[in-house]
């Protein structure tokens, strides 16, 4: 089973949609037991990364997540989830993310020529570099996947899974052991998304098969 | 590269697609569920649906329409017609939609936008704005497209985009359901005064108004099409194929 955590951030029923499509059970919670009992954890988000920070502390959540992926279950953040998961964030200040993956949240504005759009809105492609992570073994290099933000991770070279070129090339995905992030939304990325997410749901406690 | 979206658009009464032709003669088509995976099969890359119901019995209907949709189609979705608060956005967005757009409910009263966009986020309001040409000048139209509010279009769509709107639907009512290419002028006036995303809208004929439309204004992210998709005139397939060809970013 599933937890995708309920913490008051964004909404979650085609996130929800999205692992029942693939056979996968299924829990939106903010209940901390039903967080320890699934097989494996999705952190959602979408908005502003200090009122998600605070509300994931406020709610004592951040600490089961930190708890479970001592464990090595696997966690899987999503948008504003995956920034989440780094160590800080220069969005409107300086704020303190979950520091599971080295990093940190910088504005795409940093590193995109200035005629492009800001947010990075659409579909874009990966590539994966000379190895391909686990994540990723029913995508191909340049599959689309649909991107929605205005900052990205920054100073992670080493976690890199997938990565995106829009005038520059940054973080699509990062991984740090058993918890992975993805910037982009596989609920919203047709076949290869829910493909993305399918991999997810196999990979096992302890190890990424 | 991101790439240029190409997106149906549902227009939703009672529970069916339906097509008018200049905003009147609508014209019943069939399940909105159904055209929604289909369209989603065929690679299209979001979907827009729009309530044109009036009545409470509708809006349920809607509503139910949206979920089933959420269910079964993983594309990007988003919903407008008949927005005009913030629990109408938290309606819809509980239903799977990703983006909200507003038309009449943001000419009515300009701080929705902002009070979305605060709560939601700039990504998720979308400014869609029906505009016509009256003695030379772009105006307004609210209503679906009957009723002249007299604002001038550029400078309401820059006032819009200010207060959040994080993308712009332009749909020129002067070239809809024409079938003669889309608005070019009046598009190129809005790309260069706005640096959020601009969706084209109105008068998509064949497939080389598409490419007419990237190639000719390349800061165009989309283009939007209702009928000459749901007939099958254009198909979304052979559509993207022919952008490839022309060397305009698409997801195949």
């Amino acid at each position: 089973m599933t937890a995708i955590i309920d913490y008051g951030v964004g909404n979650l029923f085609s996130l929800k949609c999205s692992f029942l499509a693939i056979g996968e059970e299924v829990s939106v919670t903010s209940d901390a037991d039903e967080i320890r009992n699934a097989d494996r954890i999705v952190l959602p988000g979408v908005g502003a990364f200090e009122d998600a920070a605070k509300k994931l502390e406020n709610s004592g959540l951040g600490t089961v997540i930190k708890e479970q992926v001592s464990l090595s279950k696997p966690l899987l953040g999503i948008c504003l989830g995956m920034q989440l998961l780094f160590e800080k964030s220069y969005e409107y200040g300086e704020h303190d993310g979950l520091g599971l993956i080295p990093g940190v949240i910088r504005p795409l504005s940093d590193i995109v020529p200035q005629d492009l759009k800001i947010p990075h809105m659409g579909w874009n492609s990966l590539s994966f570099g000379e190895k391909k992570h686990p994540l990723f073994k029913y995508t191909n290099e340049n599959d689309f996947v649909y991107f929605v933000h205005s900052y990205y991770a920054a100073e992670c070279e080493n976690y890199v899974i997938a990565s995106t070129d829009y005038g520059a090339y940054f973080t699509a995905s990062a991984a740090n052991g058993s918890v992975l992030g993805c910037q982009f939304h596989p609920e919203k990325s047709g076949d290869v998304g829910l493909n993305i997410l399918r991999a997810f749901c196999e990979m096992k406690e302890g190890k990424i098969c | 590269m991101i790439t240029k979206r190409i997106i149906p658009c549902l227009d939703v009464r009672d529970g069916k697609v339906v097509k008018g032709k200049n905003f009147t003669g609508l014209r019943e088509i069939s399940s909105p569920v159904e055209f929604a995976k289909y369209y989603s099969e065929c690679g299209a890359d979001e979907l827009v649906f729009y309530d044109i119901t009036a009545s409470s019995d509708g809006r349920k209907i809607f509503t139910d329409i949206l979920r089933k949709t959420a269910e079964n189609v993983f594309i990007p979705m988003t919903v407008g017609g008949g927005i005009e608060t913030l629990y109408d956005f938290e309606t819809v967005l509980n239903c799977g939609a990703d983006k909200v757009s507003v038309n009449s409910g943001a000419i009515k009263n300009p701080s929705l936008i902002e009070n979305a966009a605060k709560l939601y986020g700039n990504q998720c309001v979308v400014l869609s704005a029906d505009v016509k040409r009256v003695d030379g000048v772009f105006r307004v139209f609210a209503k679906g497209g009957r009723e002249n509010t007299g604002l001038e279009a550029i400078s309401w769509i820059k006032k819009c985009v200010t207060l959040g709107a994080g993308e712009v639907v332009v749909n020129s009512i002067d070239t809809d359901g024409v079938k003669g290419g889309f608005d070019i002028e009046m598009l190129r006036a809005v790309c260069e005064s706005v640096n959020v995303p601009v969706i084209a809208s109105g008068g998509a004929g064949k497939t080389q108004d598409f490419i007419h439309l990237f190639k000719t204004l390349p800061k165009v992210d989309a283009g939007l099409a209702a009928s000459v998709f749901h007939f099958g005139e254009i198909k979304i397939k052979d559509l993207k194929a022919e952008m490839k060809k022309n060397g305009i970013e698409t997801r195949i």
